[in-house]
C-alpha cells in the first residue's frame, strides 16, 4: 500500500517536472519579433509592497505603449518580471535568471541593496541596467552596466537635512536598519549635511527582523531630539508609526524617497504623527498619467491589490512608468535589440516628456536630477500634500 | 534616573511577558518529548495572521476565540502528521522534521499573503495610549505580564493538582515507564501541544497589538528568542522559561536604552552562549543524573 503510494506520489511530481519544462519551451519560441525587458524588482519581503508600485508602474507602461518600432521592424514588448524578495543573496539568482532568459535591458530594483548586490552578474552579461529609485550611490559608482533616472541619497541627505535645519530643528535623531544599504547610506549623507549646518545627531540601528521600536521611540525622546530621521522599509515604518502614536513622540518623523507609499499614508491615518517626506513625484503632477492609471487599477483587481488595495499613487510607480519609456527609447537610439548596442546608447540619451521630468545621465550614469518634492502626509484624509519642492544649495 | 529607564522597563516587561507565553510552548513540549518545536515560532506566526483574515467578518471575541481553537487544531495537526510517526525514530530525525514543518508553515504564508506585510487589527482597548509615571504607552503593556503571570500560575496548578498534570510529570520523568504505568502517552502529549498552542494563540494577540506588522517572518525572531529564554530558564521548566522570558525582554530593551541598539539581538544569543557553556541546565534546570 505504501509502496503504490510512493509510487503514484513521485509520478506526480515528474508530471509536474515534465510540465513545467513544456511551458518554459513554449514561451521561448512564441513570436520571432518580441523584445524582453527584464523587471528586476522586490514582491516580497521587506520592501516587496514599495516593489511591486514601481512594476506596477512598468506594467502600465507596457500596456499603453505595448511595441516598439526600431529601425523599421515593430517588435513586441514583453516584461520578463522577476522577484528579488528584497534579499541580497537571492537577488544574485533574480538577475541570473534575467540575464539566462535573454532580455535586452533590465529595470530596477526598488531598493538600493538588492541593485548592488546584482550589479556584477548585469556587469558580467553585459548588460544595460536602468535603476528606476535606487537612490545609494553606489549602484552607478562602479558598474559601467548601471544607469539611472533617479536622484542620489548623498543629494537627498541634503536635501533632508536642509528642510529639517529650514524647520528650526537643531538636534537630530537618525534611525537606520543594520546592513541595509539604502537606509546606512542615506543616514549617512542627512548626518553629514546636518552637521555642517551645525546641527547636533543621535545615530541608532535597528537589527534585521526587529519589529520592537518601542524603545527607539523612548531613546529619540529621551535625548531630546526634535526630529525624527527614519528612512527605513515601509514595513518598519507602518511599526514605527506606530510606536510614536502609542508614546505620544512630540517631534516630525521625516525620511526620504520609501515611505511615498500609501503604506504610510495608510498607517497614518488618523495618529497624531507628523511625517514629512521627499520623493520624485506629486500626484497632479501630471493628470493625464494619473487619471490613466486610476481607471486602469480600477478595472483590474489585481493590479489594485499590487497597489495595497486602492488608487493612490506612489512616485515609484510614476518612477516605473518613467523607466519603460526611458528603455523604449535608449531602444530606438541604438537601433537593436541587442544588450551591447542598447549600452552604447545609453549614455548620450536624452528623454523628455516622462512624468517625473526629462532624463539625461552624467558620466557616472546616473540621472541630471536638481530638485525633490517635499510631501507631508495629512493623517485626517490620509493624503500626501505638497509642500515644496527643495533643492540641494 | 527611574523616570528615564521606565518606558524601556515597562516594554521589556511586556515584551518579556509575551516571549513567556510562546517559551512555554516550547519547554513544556522538550520537557515531554525531549523535542524543539521549530515549528512554534511559525504556529505563533499564523495565529496572528488567521487574526487578520478573522476579524474582517466576525467580531472581535468570536475571532480571538477563533484563532486560539486555530492554534491549537494546528498544533495538534503538526503533531500528528510531522511528529507522532517518527517517535521511535532517532531524535534527529524528529528535529528534522520540525525544521520542515516551520519552512512549510513561512512559505505556505508567503504564498497566501504575497510576502507582504499585514496590518494587525485594532483591538481597542488593548491599544489605547496610557499614562504611567513619565512613560506613555500602550494598554497592552500592562495588561500582558498581569495576563502571563495568571496563565503561568494556572498552568502550574495545572501540571501540580491534577490528574493529566501528574501525568505530565511522569512522562516528562520517564517516557518508557510511564506508558508502562498505564498513562495514555499521545494523550499527555497532544495536551501539551493543546497548552503550548493556546498560549503561544494567547500571545500572539498581545504581541501583534503592541507591534502591528505581520509578515510570514515575524514568527521566526519572537520564536528563536522565546527558545532562548526556554533554555536560559532551564528547558523543561515551566517557571524557568518565564523567568528567562523577562530576563531576555528586560535586558534587550535596557541594552538599547543605554545606547548599544546594534547590539541588542546579540545580547540575547551571546546569553545562549554563556548559558550553555557556564551552566547547560540553565537557572531551573533539572538536574542529569547519570544512572548506570
Amino acid at each position: 500500500m505504501k509502496k503504490i503510494l510512493v509510487l503514484a506520489l513521485s509520478l506526480v511530481l515528474a508530471m509536474l517536472a515534465l510540465a513545467g519544462c513544456g511551458g518554459g519551451g513554449d514561451s521561448g519560441s512564441g513570436g520571432g519579433d518580441t523584445i524582453k525587458i527584464g523587471v528586476f524588482e522586490p514582491a516580497s519581503g521587506d520592501n516587496g509592497a514599495g516593489g511591486k508600485q514601481e512594476t506596477l508602474g512598468i506594467q502600465y507602461a507596457n500596456k499603453m505603449c505595448p511595441t516598439v518600432t526600431i529601425g523599421d521592424k515593430e517588435y513586441n514588448v514583453e516584461l520578463a518580471i522577476v522577484d528579488n524578495e528584497s534579499d541580497n543573496s537571492k537577488a544574485v539568482t533574480a538577475a541570473q535568471n534575467l540575464v539566462s532568459q535573454n532580455v535586452s535591458i533590465v529595470l530596477g530594483s526598488y531598493g538600493s541593496g538588492v541593485s548592488i548586490a546584482a550589479a556584477d552578474v548585469f556587469a558580467d552579461a553585459g548588460m544595460p541596467a536602468i535603476g528606476v529609485t535606487c537612490t545609494n550611490p553606489q549602484v552607478t559608482a562602479d558598474c559601467e552596466q548601471y544607469f539611472r533616472i533617479c536622484f542620489l541619497d548623498p543629494f537627498q541627505g541634503t536635501v533632508l537635512a536642509n528642510y529639517a535645519w529650514d524647520s528650526g530643528c537643531k538636534k537630530a535623531y537618525c534611525l537606520s536598519k543594520l546592513g541595509d544599504d539604502y537606509s546606512v547610506g542615506l543616514v549617512n549623507y542627512f548626518v553629514e549635511a546636518f552637521k555642517g549646518l551645525g546641527g547636533e545627531v543621535v545615530e541608532e540601528q535597528f537589527p534585521d527582523k526587529n519589529s520592537d521600536f518601542t524603545s527607539y521611540v523612548a531613546n529619540a525622546k529621551n535625548k531630546g531630539c526634535d526630529v525624527f530621521f527614519a528612512p527605513v522599509s515601509t514595513e518598519a515604518a507602518a511599526l514605527i508609526i506606530d510606536q510614536a502614536e502609542a508614546q505620544d513622540l512630540g517631534m516630525p518623523i521625516l525620511a526620504g524617497d520609501t515611505w511615498d507609499s500609501n503604506v504610510i499614508t495608510e498607517a497614518a491615518k488618523g495618529k497624531n504623527v507628523d511625517i514629512t517626506v521627499t520623493t520624485f513625484y506629486q500626484e497632479g503632477g501630471n493628470p493625464e498619467f494619473d487619471e490613466g492609471i486610476k481607471a486602469w487599477m480600477e478595472e483590474d483587481s489585481t493590479a489594485m491589490t499590487n497597489n495595497g488595495g486602492n488608487t493612490d499613487l506612489a512616485a515609484v510607480t510614476a518612477m516605473g512608468y518613467d523607466a519603460y519609456f526611458v528603455a523604449l527609447e535608449a531602444m530606438k537610439a541604438a537601433g537593436s535589440t541587442d544588450p551591447a548596442d542598447i549600452l552604447a546608447a545609453l549614455p548620450a540619451l536624452q528623454v523628455s516628456g516622462l512624468v517625473c521630468g526629462d532624463v539625461s545621465f552624467n558620466e557616472t550614469g546616473d540621472a541630471n536630477k536638481t530638485e525633490a518634492f517635499v510631501k507631508r502626509c495629512n493623517t485626517e484624509t490620509g493624503a500626501w500634500e505638497f509642500v515644496k519642492t527643495q533643492s540641494a544649495e | 534616573m527611574l523616570q528615564t529607564w521606565l518606558p524601556y522597563i515597562l516594554a521589556g516587561i511586556a515584551v518579556g511577558g509575551q516571549y513567556a507565553l510562546i517559551a512555554i510552548g516550547y519547554t513544556m513540549v522538550y520537557g515531554i518529548l525531549r523535542l524543539i518545536n521549530f515549528a512554534h515560532g511559525d504556529v505563533f506566526m499564523w495565529s496572528g495572521l488567521i487574526m487578520v483574515y478573522l476579524i474582517t467578518v466576525l467580531p472581535l471575541w468570536v475571532s480571538v476565540i477563533l484563532v486560539i481553537i486555530f492554534a491549537i487544531v494546528l498544533g495538534t495537526t503538526i503533531e500528528k502528521v510531522a511528529y507522532r510517526p517518527l517517535r521511535s525514530a532517532p531524535r534527529m530525525s524528529i528535529m528534522i522534521s520540525a525544521i520542515g514543518v516551520s519552512y512549510l508553515l513561512q512559505n505556505f504564508a508567503l504564498y497566501i499573503t504575497g510576502g507582504l506585510t499585514k496590518t494587525y487589527p485594532e483591538i481597542g482597548f488593548l491599544q489605547k495610549t496610557i499614562k504611567i509615571g513619565s512613560a506613555t504607552t500602550k494598554m497592552v503593556t500592562v495588561i500582558t505580564p498581569v495576563l502571563t503571570i495568571v496563565l503561568v500560575f494556572l498552568l502550574v496548578m495545572l501540571i501540580k493538582h491534577t490528574k493529566i498534570g501528574m501525568a505530565m510529570r511522569a512522562v516528562s520523568r520517564d517516557f518508557e515507564t510511564s506508558s508502562l504505568m498505564g498513562i495514555d502517552i499521545n494523550r499527555v502529549i497532544t495536551v501539551t501541544f493543546v497548552i503550548g498552542c493556546g498560549l503561544a494563540a494567547i500571545g500572539s494577540v498581545l504581541y501583534f497589538s503592541n507591534y502591528t506588522g505581520i509578515n510570514p517572518m515575524s514568527g521566526a525572531m519572537p520564536g528563536l528568542k522565546a527558545f532562548v529564554a526556554a533554555v536560559f530558564g532551564g528547558i523543561g521548566s515551566v517557571p524557568g522559561a518565564v523567568v528567562g522570558a523577562f530576563v531576555i525582554g528586560i535586558c534587550e530593551n535596557l541594552i538599547k536604552g543605554a545606547g548599544w541598539t546594534t547590539f541588542s539581538d546579540a545580547f540575547t544569543f551571546v546569553l545562549l552562549i554563556v548559558i550553555l557553556m557556564v551552566k547547560p541546565t540553565g537557572l531551573f534546570g533539572e538536574k542529569n543524573i547519570d544512572k548506570v
